[in-house]
């Protein structure tokens, strides 16, 4: 589908959520607890196809986290950017994706290794990179007391 | 596999069952990387890879570092893709900033692209000859990658990091003789190649090794995100090149290789066909450099716009996506490199499932992991 159809169609279909032309990509931005149903429609939906995650990741906000997902569909061509906001900045968590995509069981693993976003229903959520009680480096406010990384 | 789940399977002591580590400090996993593989007998059962062990946090780095110097930690990534790398980089920022690079620099990018992907490919061919039992591939494929890297070493005065392609352009204009030394080298290597598949190719061994190993379809490809050459042996069309063009792909006639087997064996076979498209690409460009400046103008401090840039790229392994986060800072608020070999390796309990430990080495050369690349 053309851009325009594609932004159409998300109107339609997911009213809750906020549906933005960025730069490059149709985006859509949703709240963590409202993700895993449109990342569902997003897979499965015939005229969708969105069946390619080639990037997962996560940015830490200061007053929030985002999990951001670029999916592309190998049938169509077409791309979106996937946006779920966390508030809860004590315990994040969000919905895995790994029951869709199977790549994003390790991108998820990862994003948890470093920023510490828990994926709820993840088959395997350990660190990936780091040691335990290694903190989470990728977090705004992460002091790294013995190599003095400070911005 | 959970990490609770092995250490009950060790604690039980069942009969037959071993559990082994291959690494951190193994010739087969090419770099810090260390495989638990559980055995019954000879035959894998499953295996779960363990990486961090050359883990840098180059992604946190980035928050702290200029566009300029980012460029020289992407080199560190895959090292054996650093044009790649630097030009992904390079192309997110000047996207980003509107900029348009000179056509000379397009095209210099893109055969230094290509070139690279030669000697990435020869070390693979080279090193995965020499897994599998063939000693001889190894200096047969070091001999000829010599001669790119003479090639690079006489433009950018390096052979393996040469953070050359750098947001604008390029660091400097190319060696007078670049041209002239690299259609010897074109001419050199097509002799050569074909003696690659004399060696292994129709080699009975080498086939009865690999052919129907590792077999990997095209929705697997897709679901695990396994994107390359290893991805298009399984007949996933992912060649960013084609996709998207970037740089100078769009004016070269070239083919994207793909198979549909989604074995070891094919996923060779796509290598060595892409050393020849490889090759074709360079010979359309050579002589076609056009006359101009190496580099567009610049500012000396690179302040990019607030928003979100993303940036594909095809490197020898697959897909790199840089995903750039800025607030209109100097440096960036949040840098992301999804990197091929990330992917890519989390197939591997997949594909080595069931094969027998032997194999394990032949399955993991196919997809020619490049650690650094992996932990970042």
């Amino acid at each position: 589908m053309e851009k325009d159809q594609l932004t159409e169609f998300f109107r339609n279909r997911f009213p809750d959520a906020v549906i933005e032309q960025g730069n490059q990509y149709l985006t859509i931005k949703t709240d963590a607890a409202a993700m895993h149903p449109i990342a569902a429609v997003l897979k499965s939906d015939k005229e969708l196809q969105f069946d390619y995650l080639f990037n997962l990741t996560g940015i830490d906000w200061s007053d929030r986290f985002s999990v951001v997902y670029h999916l592309e569909s190998t049938v169509f061509g077409h791309e979106v950017v996937l946006k779920a906001d966390i508030l809860n900045r004590e315990k994040p968590s969000v919905a895995t994706v790994s029951d869709l995509w199977r790549t994003a069981e390790f991108h998820e693993r990862e994003v948890y290794d470093l920023l510490g976003i828990e994926f709820v229903d993840h088959p395997d959520l350990r660190r990936l990179f780091l040691e335990d009680g290694a903190g989470f480096p990728l977090r705004k406010d992460f002091k790294d007391e013995i190599n003095l990384i400070e911005r | 596999m959970k990490e609770v789940e092995l250490n009950e399977i060790i604690a039980s002591k069942e009969d037959g069952k071993y559990i082994i580590n291959i690494g951190p400090q193994h010739p087969s996993t090419h770099g810090v990387l260390r495989f638990v593989v559980s055995l019954k007998g000879e035959t894998l059962e499953y295996l779960i890879p363990h990486c961090g062990y050359i883990h840098r946090g180059i992604e946190k780095m980035c928050e702290n570092l200029t566009y300029p110097q980012i460029i020289h930690l992407t080199d560190r990534m895959d090292y054996l893709s650093a044009h790649m790398n630097n030009e992904a980089v390079s192309l997110c920022v000047e996207n980003a900033l509107g900029i348009e690079v000179p056509e000379r620099v397009k095209v210099i990018r893109t055969i230094l692209s290509e070139l690279q992907r030669i000697a990435s490919h020869q070390l693979w061919w080279a090193a995965f000859g020499m897994d599998i039992g063939g000693l001889t591939c190894f200096f047969y494929g070091l001999r000829d990658r010599e001669k790119v890297l003479d090639i690079f070493e006489e433009s950018f005065g390096s052979r393996l990091l040469h953070s050359f392609i750098c947001p604008g352009g390029l660091m400097q204009d190319i060696h007078p003789d670049f041209q002239k030394r690299v259609k010897e080298f074109i001419a050199y290597f097509r002799k050569k190649l074909p003696e690659y598949d004399q060696l292994l190719t129709g080699n009975v061994i080498f086939e009865q090794r690999t052919k129907g190993l590792g077999i990997l379809t095209k929705a697997e490809a897709i679901d695990y995100g396994v994107t390359g050459p290893s991805g298009r042996a399984s007949g996933f069309s992912c060649d960013i090149r084609k996709k998207h063009p970037y740089s100078a792909y769009d004016r070269v006639e070239f083919r994207e290789i793909l198979a549909n087997e989604g074995d070891t064996y094919s996923r060779y076979k796509v290598r060595i066909e892409e050393m020849w498209e490889s090759m074709n690409i360079i010979e359309q460009l050579i002589d076609q450099i056009p006359e101009g400046s190496f580099t567009a103008p610049m500012k000396a401090i690179i302040k990019v716009p607030e928003g979100e840039y993303t940036q594909r790229v095809e490197t020898a392994r697959g897909e790199l996506a840089v995903y750039l986060v800025s607030t209109g800072d100097k440096n960036p608020y949040r840098m992301r490199f999804r990197t091929p070999n990330f992917s890519n390796l989390f197939v591997m309990n997949h594909l080595s499932a069931g094969a027998k430990i032997a194999d394990l080495i032949a399955i993991s050369g196919s997809l020619d992991l490049v650690i650094p690349d992996i932990d970042r």
